[in-house]
């Protein structure tokens, strides 16, 4: 591309000299902010406090955390790098989300803090119009970015916890219990969607290999509702079992689901289907050749 | 690629190692039919634990294996299919309906042992237990 060897960067000469100006202005603006620390971060907490954000923290831990989170903001005006504001904006997310606070919240008191700053160059540059405009300029992108900086910060924090609180529910929900040699059981509770079907499905499996299982007892009565999805997906996972050479028993299908399964014409007659989880262990056994006998009976002599 | 076919007592038991084209599938389908007559075999074993896809042309062969088997005397069980390939099976509703299946080999085995006693216990009129898994 660059055949004539000419540099093509030569009419950037303009906005490098303005980009050196907004440099010269923000070094202006964070010496200003430096100087003004205390009261502006008292103003900031207070108006805090005022505009009832953060109702679950202390006034005392507000004022420790706007304390940071202003040398913190400041800092990012200074050097125009967010790596370490975003290393905070986490780091506080981890404390704070957990007390309750919530994300207009959050948004909230960074917004306060930028209407703060402003107020304060208003204050300083008011006679100086032509300045004031000059040094908004170079402060109004970068507070944006810094409060653009925190609030996502915040939001992903906060996805990141619902994501592992949403696998760990998912992993808790589907568990597949030995209860003899060769018997598992599957007690499913709550909604089944499509994906937890699949992962259920993947999960017996998996549980059927390792345990060498013979026989698979399901058991639905946690399950409020049922249609015609779950119910083939019910199927697959009984037909899928027997594929491994377990046979599957459900038990506990309400009257309620039992009613919507017949009269929405689910063909259900390849699938075993016991009362309750007892009957359904039983018929296992049956299957296993078990026999559970009371310890107290005399045992027949043969 | 062929497929060895082994006689272990009254059984055959071919044991797949790898991919197989259609054309090797229907040499084993043909093999297998042919030596149960040979061997006079009551059991036939397929097993696929080396497979980790089974498309339907290979799905209507083990079933057709299995019918055809019946046909000539022996019962058929596939073991070894692996819990993916259960759950793709059953997604593409390929589902070997009406054929024999176990855990693996030792299972297969013991599915056959337990069939040849029951056929025994009736031919001798007695009663029969459940616990096999014929879909």
């Amino acid at each position: 591309m660059a055949a004539k060897g000419k540099d093509p960067q030569a009419p950037s000469l303009d906005p490098q000299a303005q980009s050196e100006s907004t440099a010269a202005l923000l070094r202006e603006l964070v010496a200003h902010l430096r100087q003004n620390r205390t009261q502006l971060r008292e103003e900031w907490a207070r108006r805090i406090t005022r505009a009832q954000l953060l109702t679950a923290m202390t006034e005392e831990e507000i004022f420790a955390e706007a304390t940071s989170v202003y040398d913190n903001y400041v800092e990012a005006l200074e050097t125009g790098t967010f790596e370490a504001l975003q290393a905070y904006a986490r780091n506080l997310s981890e404390r704070i989300i957990p007390r309750g606070v919530e994300t207009h919240e959050v948004v909230g008191i960074v917004l306060l803090l930028r209407d703060v700053l402003a107020r304060s160059l208003f204050g300083k540059y008011h006679e100086d119009f032509d300045k004031l405009n000059r040094i908004l300029d170079a402060y109004e992108p970068a507070a944006n970015r810094v409060a653009n900086t925190v609030a996502v910060g915040f939001v992903q924090e906060r996805e990141r916890i619902i994501r592992q609180q949403q696998e760990a529910i998912r992993e808790l929900s589907t568990p597949v219990l030995q209860v003899r040699e060769r018997l598992l059981i599957l007690p499913i509770i709550g909604v089944i969607d499509p994906q937890r079907a699949r992962q259920l499905t993947e999960q017996l499996l998996r549980a059927i290999r390792t345990n060498r299982a013979k026989v698979v007892v399901i058991d639905i009565t946690g399950v409020a509702a049922m249609d015609s999805n779950v119910a083939n997906h019910l199927v697959q996972t009984v037909e899928a079992s027997r594929l491994l050479g377990a046979t599957v028993i459900v038990t506990g299908l309400s009257p309620e689901i039992a009613q919507t399964l017949v009269t929405i014409g689910v063909d259900l007659s390849e699938m075993a289907t016991v009362g309750d989880l007892q009957g359904g262990i039983e018929e296992a056994e049956r299957l296993l050749g078990y026999k559970v006998v009371p310890l107290e009976e005399p045992v027949p002599k043969a | 690629m062929e497929v060895p076919i082994l006689k272990q007592g009254l059984y055959l038991i071919a044991s797949i190692q790898s991919a197989l084209t259609d054309a090797d599938l229907s040499a084993l389908r043909e093999a297998l039919i042919e030596r149960v007559g040979k061997y006079r075999a009551r059991g036939v074993i397929v097993d696929v634990t080396a497979l980790d896809v089974m498309d339907s042309f290979a799905v209507r062969t083990l079933r057709d294996i299995a019918h055809m088997a019946r046909l000539r005397g022996a019962e058929t069980v596939i073991v070894g299919i692996q819990p993916e390939v259960a759950f793709a099976m059953v997604q593409l509703g390929l589902t070997l309906k009406g054929v024999s299946t176990a855990l693996d080999l030792e299972e297969g085995l013991a599915f056959l042992d337990r069939q040849g006693r029951e056929r025994l216990d009736r031919v001798q009129g007695r009663g029969t237990r459940g616990g096999t898994t014929r879909g």
